[in-house]
């Protein structure tokens, strides 16, 4: 296990840093969100693609060397720290991971690259209701003899609204809730029978629900095996749900530091409103929770890049613990800068609406918990 | 000898290896029974004869504390080194030689704040378990505000004069000797302090047990009434005392953090969610049936996990000499909380009986679950309490100001 970052996942973790604090900051998002753009940002893109973030966990060839999933953690982090919205965890990360776990090598051949330039962009149609639930997936797909016509609806698709190519988790056998049967298809946003609902959302990164009416796919659409979708799509998520906490960390830290600023400039009663102990303690708690999360988030990146056994263990340790702490630190953040918390021309809110997002995506806390008690056996 | 590359660590390794084979005693590679940890001292008594052996052994080598430099008798090994040990020790499940807050708390301050005389004097009797230090740190009026001590030092020439009460002495009427804070000035608050060593049989010395909520006493009243103490036994500069102690009260939470505090598991006792599958029972699908503690368990569990992480975290970041100051406050506030939450899930699980006080009906292991419950209070409380670490943590690390 190393908690100790190499040179070069130091210097991808700088520049990340530095991009997102110079061009992305939190008014960026705000200004996307008064022009209506619902976090479709093609600016944004080219200079995600210029920096090269989309390709970091891609290798340049065969079995060379990347930064790992580690290294995307930095981005992510980063990208969490002004809630700049990115395509970066469904392209970079969903993507990438359920092409080199399960994709054909004509698919890697064709999508790879384009994923690793910035020239495609992906989305992970999964959750077919208001909770997520992996394997409750109704859309159907049939043999249709040149390949599988699929039919349903999958609801608030992450950036879903302007993604090229949708992941489709569909049923090719059983029912709803069986873990077998579930297969995984690749699909052009522009094909036939598909309807996209763009979702104006809490966060200002915007979703979209999406119809599939007798969509048309050939065999080649199929990533991994029919019916065992199960196997490329649990490892994937394992590695979203990481990813994801690794935004979410980023956004508590940001959420916190500017809390802390707060406290040392707000007075009250002729004092720093940082100088009474309630505040204190409970701002001290909150960094002791950071500090915590912190470790578990970067357990659960080092464990995916060494190949550890204990990935799916240690990605609901982190979604369960960075969705606890984005929340206490969102709700702590609007509280104790009192009025002007409430107010839109802060920046408070826009961490706690964009906290509730990251919570729900990939599992909940409590669908963590859950997991995490199962797999450890009660 | 430095070995500064993994070919050299690997001949220390095998060096090790062959050393503990030959000189660790067999019981000493079984689990320990409570009534056999050694704690040293002139008075020491040792149950099983080769824990005296493996103490001797080790100490003799400085293994005790294998970081310690040779001169004073320690094992002079890098911090390579001493993980290649301490994995060694592992690997033949080897307890401990020898308990002692001379290794964990007054043996690292002397080293820092001591002179040469001082060192040469108590640091080998420290590793070699010869012998048993206690504190004197807090008093009845100064607890959280441990500055506020009055216990009273005066200069009297030749030497110098001790008047005043200590409390919560952990096992001072075991101790041979004392590391105490004591008043050299009563016009300023913590300027006014030093710290001093002296001798638990002095003449004027008293310690009285406490009896605990558990049953036990581990503490003592410790008091002090004209106890004469030679001035080669003030360590570090007169009214210099402060610097030191807080310093010892950093390798005192690291040390409690560290064990996760003394008393956790323990022989035979399980975790909290083995005995509510006992007492409660499972569904089909194996969860434990109560699903609302069932969920608290899991709470525990995750914190219990992204506590052990944040250590290793962190001694991975200190060894890579990245800077994370502080970190002693952080630690001993999640492991007392850590601790707690167990122990009260342990309680919960057991239901009736973990509420069992003496004899017959409750299961062995059960009340020692009891008893631990009840001294695993005192972990927000002792070596600072939660609130003096949260302010620790708000004022030192966040850098919040003091109200005016």
């Amino acid at each position: 296990m190393s908690f100790v970052l190499t040179e070069d996942q130091e210097m991808l973790r700088e520049t990340a840093m530095s991009l997102v604090q110079g061009e992305l900051p939190v008014s960026h998002l705000r200004a996307l969100r008064d022009k209506g753009a619902n976090g479709n940002d093609p600016e944004t893109r080219r200079k995600l693609a210029e920096l090269g973030f989309f390709g970091v966990i891609i290798p340049d060839e065969p079995g060379a060397e990347t930064f790992g999933l580690v290294g995307l953690g930095q981005i992510l982090e980063a990208q969490g720290r002004t809630l700049a919205a990115t395509p970066l965890l469904q392209t970079a990360l969903i993507a990438a991971c359920a092409l080199q776990l399960g994709g054909t090598p004509a698919q890697k051949a064709e999508w790879l690259p384009k994923i690793a330039a910035g020239e495609a962009t992906f989305a992970l149609a999964l959750d077919e209701s208001a909770h997520f639930s992996p394997y409750t997936i109704a859309t159907e797909a049939e043999r249709d003899g040149q390949g599988f016509t699929l039919n349903g609806l999958k609801k608030y698709v992450p950036d879903g609204h302007y993604a090229d190519v949708f992941i489709v988790a569909a049923r090719t056998f059983g029912e709803a809730g069986d873990r077998h049967g579930i297969s995984l298809f690749l699909v052009p946003s522009t094909a036939k029978g598909v309807t996209v609902t763009a979702l104006k959302t809490v966060d200002s990164h915007g979703a979209a629900h999406i119809s599939f009416e007798d969509v048309h796919v050939p065999d080649a659409a199929l990533i991994g095996p029919a019916d065992q979708g199960a196997d490329i799509l649990d490892p994937v998520i394992d590695r979203a749900a990481i990813g994801m906490s690794a935004e979410m960390l980023g956004s508590a830290q940001a959420a916190f530091d500017m809390t802390l600023d707060y406290l040392n400039n707000r007075k009250q009663f002729g004092q720093l409103i940082g100088s009474f102990q309630s505040l204190q303690h409970r701002a001290a708690k909150m960094f002791v929770e950071l500090e915590m999360t912190r470790s578990c988030v970067a357990a659960a990146l080092g464990a995916v890049d060494a190949g550890k056994a204990d990935v799916a263990e240690l990605a609901s340790l982190a979604k369960a613990k960075a969705g606890e702490l984005v929340h206490l630190v969102s709700n702590e953040c609007v509280q104790m800068h009192g009025g002007i918390g409430m107010t839109d021309a802060a920046e408070p809110g826009f961490y706690m609406k964009r906290a509730r997002v990251q919570e729900a995506l990939y599992g909940s806390a409590s669908w963590h918990r859950d997991r995490y008690a199962r797999l450890n056996g009660f | 000898m430095a070995y500064d590359n993994a070919e050299q660590l690997e001949e220390f390794r095998v060096e090790a290896r062959k050393w503990l084979e030959e000189n660790c005693p067999p019981s000493m590679r079984t689990p320990m029974a409570d009534d056999e940890v050694v704690w040293g001292g002139r008075n020491a008594t040792f149950k099983n004869p080769e824990s005296k052996l493996w103490l001797d052994r080790m100490g003799e080598k400085g293994w005790t504390s294998p970081e310690w430099p040779k001169e004073y008798g320690g094992g002079g090994l890098t911090r390579a080194e001493a993980r290649v040990l301490e994995q060694e020790l592992r690997r033949i499940k080897a307890r401990p030689p020898l308990f002692s807050f001379g290794l964990w708390m007054f043996g690292p301050a002397l080293l820092e704040f001591g002179n040469h005389e001082q060192k040469l004097r108590f640091i080998p009797d420290i590793l070699k378990g010869k012998t048993r230090w206690c504190q004197g740190y807090s008093e009845p009026g100064a607890g959280s505000d441990l500055a506020g001590l009055q216990t009273r030092c005066e200069d009297k020439g030749g030497h110098y004069l001790i008047n005043g009460q200590k409390v919560w002495t952990s096992y001072a009427d075991r101790a041979d000797w004392i590391f105490c804070l004591v008043r050299t000035d009563t016009s300023a608050k913590h300027e006014g302090i030093s710290f001093i060593l002296f001798d638990m049989k002095s003449p004027g010395v008293e310690a009285r047990p406490i009896q605990l909520i558990s049953g036990e006493s581990p503490f003592c009243e410790t008091f002090f009434t004209d106890v004469k103490v030679p001035k080669d036994q003030l360590v570090g500069r007169l009214n210099g005392g402060w610097d030191i102690a807080k310093r010892l009260l950093q390798f005192e939470r690291s040390s409690i953090s560290a064990g996760g505090f003394g008393g956790t598991g323990g022989s035979g006792i399980l975790g909290p969610e083995d005995y509510a599958k006992q007492h409660i029972g499972t569904d089909e699908a194996g969860r434990i049936l109560d699903g609302d503690l069932r969920g608290r368990i899991t709470d525990h569990r995750m914190y219990a996990k992204a506590f052990s992480l944040t250590v290793q975290r962190q001694t991975e970041q200190a060894k890579a000499g990245q800077a994370v100051g502080h970190t002693a406050s952080i630690l001993k506030y999640g492991a007392a909380k850590m601790n707690q939450d167990r122990h009260e899930l342990l309680i919960e699980a057991l239901g009736t009986e973990g509420l069992g006080w003496d004899g017959e009906g409750f299961d062995k292991n059960a009340k020692k679950v009891t008893r631990q419950w009840l001294r695993s209070k005192g972990n927000s409380i002792e070596g600072g309490t939660s609130e003096i670490n949260l302010n620790v943590i708000a004022k030192r690390v966040l850098g919040l100001k003091e109200h005016q």
